[in-house]
């Protein structure tokens, strides 16, 4: 006898429709998977399009090359370099704060601290990474700023030096939790080994989980480079928006971000240079954060794949 | 003093030096926190809460803000869970293991690292210009959805990931279908972690300034959104999602970057309200992991 038979027509017709119901749903939910690739797809298309016909106006040359950045004067100049600089000089001093800070804290949690500690500590930390980014603007101007002018006379009220060092204290629970995540993946055998040579714990710490763990870490820097390139609240309010070309972070700059932010604050007329420059700027933000996202990216898959 | 003292020496040192540098973080939100609400004090009443946004820095208020961000938070949720919850399902239920499953993992990483601003850009010229949605709450909720995106997806795969087999296993047994599996049990099983991702990707949502100046917020608006209530059948009114709008950091940005001091006080007082929502937010989130991992031991 057919086994098919010894089940219920009804019973069949109701697998038939829940399996189709089925098909159906994974559908959808591939159609949502897909809008992870479509957003990502969407973003080079509308910035790659909206600048090309910047780029028809500006060749890629002089956008590259020229020292100045004056897209909204009468005798416009498009070189890119000033935003760029102001960019590179924030996420340097910011770095300056969260590689050192980052580090010991990533050590300090993984090697030193107790378990209670670190389930007390870990939360507050995150809520420091969770401040909104304006906030931290209002921080840097009006808390770290008057703060720096006392230890540097004639310190103007705009400087890069105090953004990127509050950018550094935003990024810190960033790098030390990537790092810390590294260094706990380093197996206690490895551990133990240093224990039984009569090494102490610092020393475990510096000689074999930090070097055990450092492609890790190098991802923990090159994210939390990424994320000080793109940060834009805080240079807006505390940089100053004037484009400068200079390396000295004691001087106002604009950077990438806080250009960006300018000009959106105005009113561009949809098809203006000025709306086109934005996407241009855009356009070499998103190739900077994405090479070191790629970079980090390669790094943290290596260290997880060697334990 | 012996190689040994000095070694161990060393180690106490870096205790103090570990415990600085995790007090000196912590002090930084402790005295962030304390100065916006001292600097912020002689606003921080009924009115602030009350009143539109003002040339006179004593009777600006912020009513058109907190307004604009509650409805572009609900648009946010609204956008982000359900395609969230849905794509992280289909990750880890029924991707099947191949280079296009892949395809889709590398990009929810890497939107997980594009810069904020990037985001604003990306609804400037697709949601404002290409979808016709205007310089909107509709436009603002829905880029901030974007962006929270990758963090509901990652949170509700580690939730879903946390079911163990057996349930799984079980249902099937007894005839249930993938969604039958999923929906019956994975789901209810793992809501928690999807509620606390939920939560963290808000409190990142409204404090994100960047991306909505860059659709356009308008940061002196004297009017509310249409109500979404109506008087009439069917009694909702979605007319709101096309205006435009203002929101909390947008206001506070605003008031902080005017060089008149009376208007720093109110932007102390915005920022110690907009400070106070995330951190409880967070803290929510927190209270909620704790308490889940707590109770749930199968």
């Amino acid at each position: 006898m057919n086994p098919q038979q010894t089940i219920p027509a009804s019973f069949r017709a109701s697998i038939r429709r829940r399996r189709a119901r089925d098909r159906v749903i994974e559908t959808l939910l591939l159609a949502a998977g897909l809008a992870a690739v479509f957003a990502t797809a969407a973003i080079v298309w509308i910035l790659v399009s909206e600048a090309l016909p910047f780029f028809e106006h500006v060749p890629v040359r002089d956008f590259l090359t020229d020292t100045l950045w004056t897209p909204l004067f009468a005798e416009p100049r498009y070189g890119i370099m000033p935003l760029v600089a102001g960019t590179l000089v924030t996420t340097f001093v910011a770095l300056l704060v969260a590689m050192p800070a980052g580090t010991v804290i990533a050590i300090y949690l993984s090697e030193f601290a107790s378990h209670r500690l670190r389930e007390v500590v870990k939360p507050a930390l995150e809520m420091l990474g969770a401040v909104p980014t304006v906030v931290y603007g209002y921080f840097a101007l009006a808390m770290v700023t008057p703060f720096l002018q006392k230890l540097i006379p004639g310190l103007p009220g705009f400087n890069m030096l105090s953004a990127g060092l509050v950018i550094g204290i935003m990024i810190v629970p960033y790098v030390a939790s990537v790092s810390e995540d590294a260094m706990r993946a380093v197996p206690n055998d490895m551990r133990e080994g240093s224990y039984a040579m009569g090494a102490t714990r610092f020393q475990t710490a510096t000689r074999v989980v930090v070097p055990g763990a450092l492609s890790g870490i190098a991802a923990a820097y090159i994210l939390g480079i990424s994320r000080a390139v793109g940060e834009t609240m805080v240079v807006a309010v505390a940089a100053g928006l004037q484009p400068n070309l200079t390396w000295n972070p004691t001087e106002p700059a604009a950077t990438i971000t806080s250009f960006i932010v300018q000009v959106s604050l105005g009113d561009l007329p949809h098809d203006s240079i000025g709306y086109q420059s934005i996407f241009a700027a855009g356009l070499v933000l998103l190739v900077i954060t994405l090479a070191f996202n790629i970079a980090g990216f390669v790094l943290t898959r290596r260290f997880r794949e060697t334990y | 003093m012996g190689n040994i003292e000095r070694r161990k020496l060393m180690d106490r040192v870096f205790v103090i030096v570990g415990l600085f540098a995790l007090i000196a973080a912590l002090a930084v939100l402790f005295a962030l926190f304390a100065d916006l609400v001292v600097q912020g004090a002689p606003r921080l009443d009924a009115g602030f809460l009350t009143s539109f946004a003002s040339r006179k820095p004593a009777e600006a208020g912020i009513l058109a803000a907190w307004v604009g961000t509650a409805l572009i938070m609900l648009v946010t949720a609204c956008v982000a869970m359900p395609l969230g919850v849905a794509a992280a399902i289909y990750l880890e239920e029924y991707a099947p293991k191949n280079g296009f499953t892949a395809i889709i993992e590398v990009n929810v990483t890497n939107l997980a690292g594009v810069p904020s601003i990037i985001y604003g850009l990306l609804a400037l010229g697709l949601f404002v210009y290409r979808f016709n949605f205007g310089q909107s709450i509709l436009a603002a909720g829905s880029t901030l959805a974007l962006l929270i995106l990758p963090i509901v997806i990652v949170a509700t795969r580690e939730a879903v990931r946390a079911v163990p087999r057996p349930i799984r296993e079980a249902a099937y047994a007894l005839g249930a279908t993938r969604w039958e599996v999923t929906a019956h049990h994975v789901l209810p099983y793992s809501m928690g972690g999807v509620l606390t991702g939920m939560i963290i990707g808000l409190s990142r949502a409204i404090g994100e300034t960047a991306p909505i100046i860059t659709i356009g917020a308008l940061s002196f608006i004297a009017f509310l959104p249409a109500s979404p209530f109506t008087s009439e059948f069917p009694f909702l009114s979605f007319a709101w999602l096309k205006d435009p709008f203002t929101a909390m950091p947008i206001q506070m940005f605003n008031w902080v970057s005017r060089p008149d001091p009376d208007f720093r006080v109110n932007a102390a007082a915005a920022g110690a309200i907009l400070l106070g929502m995330t951190l409880l937010m967070n803290g929510l989130a927190i209270w909620l992991r704790f308490r889940f991992r707590k109770r749930i031991y199968w």
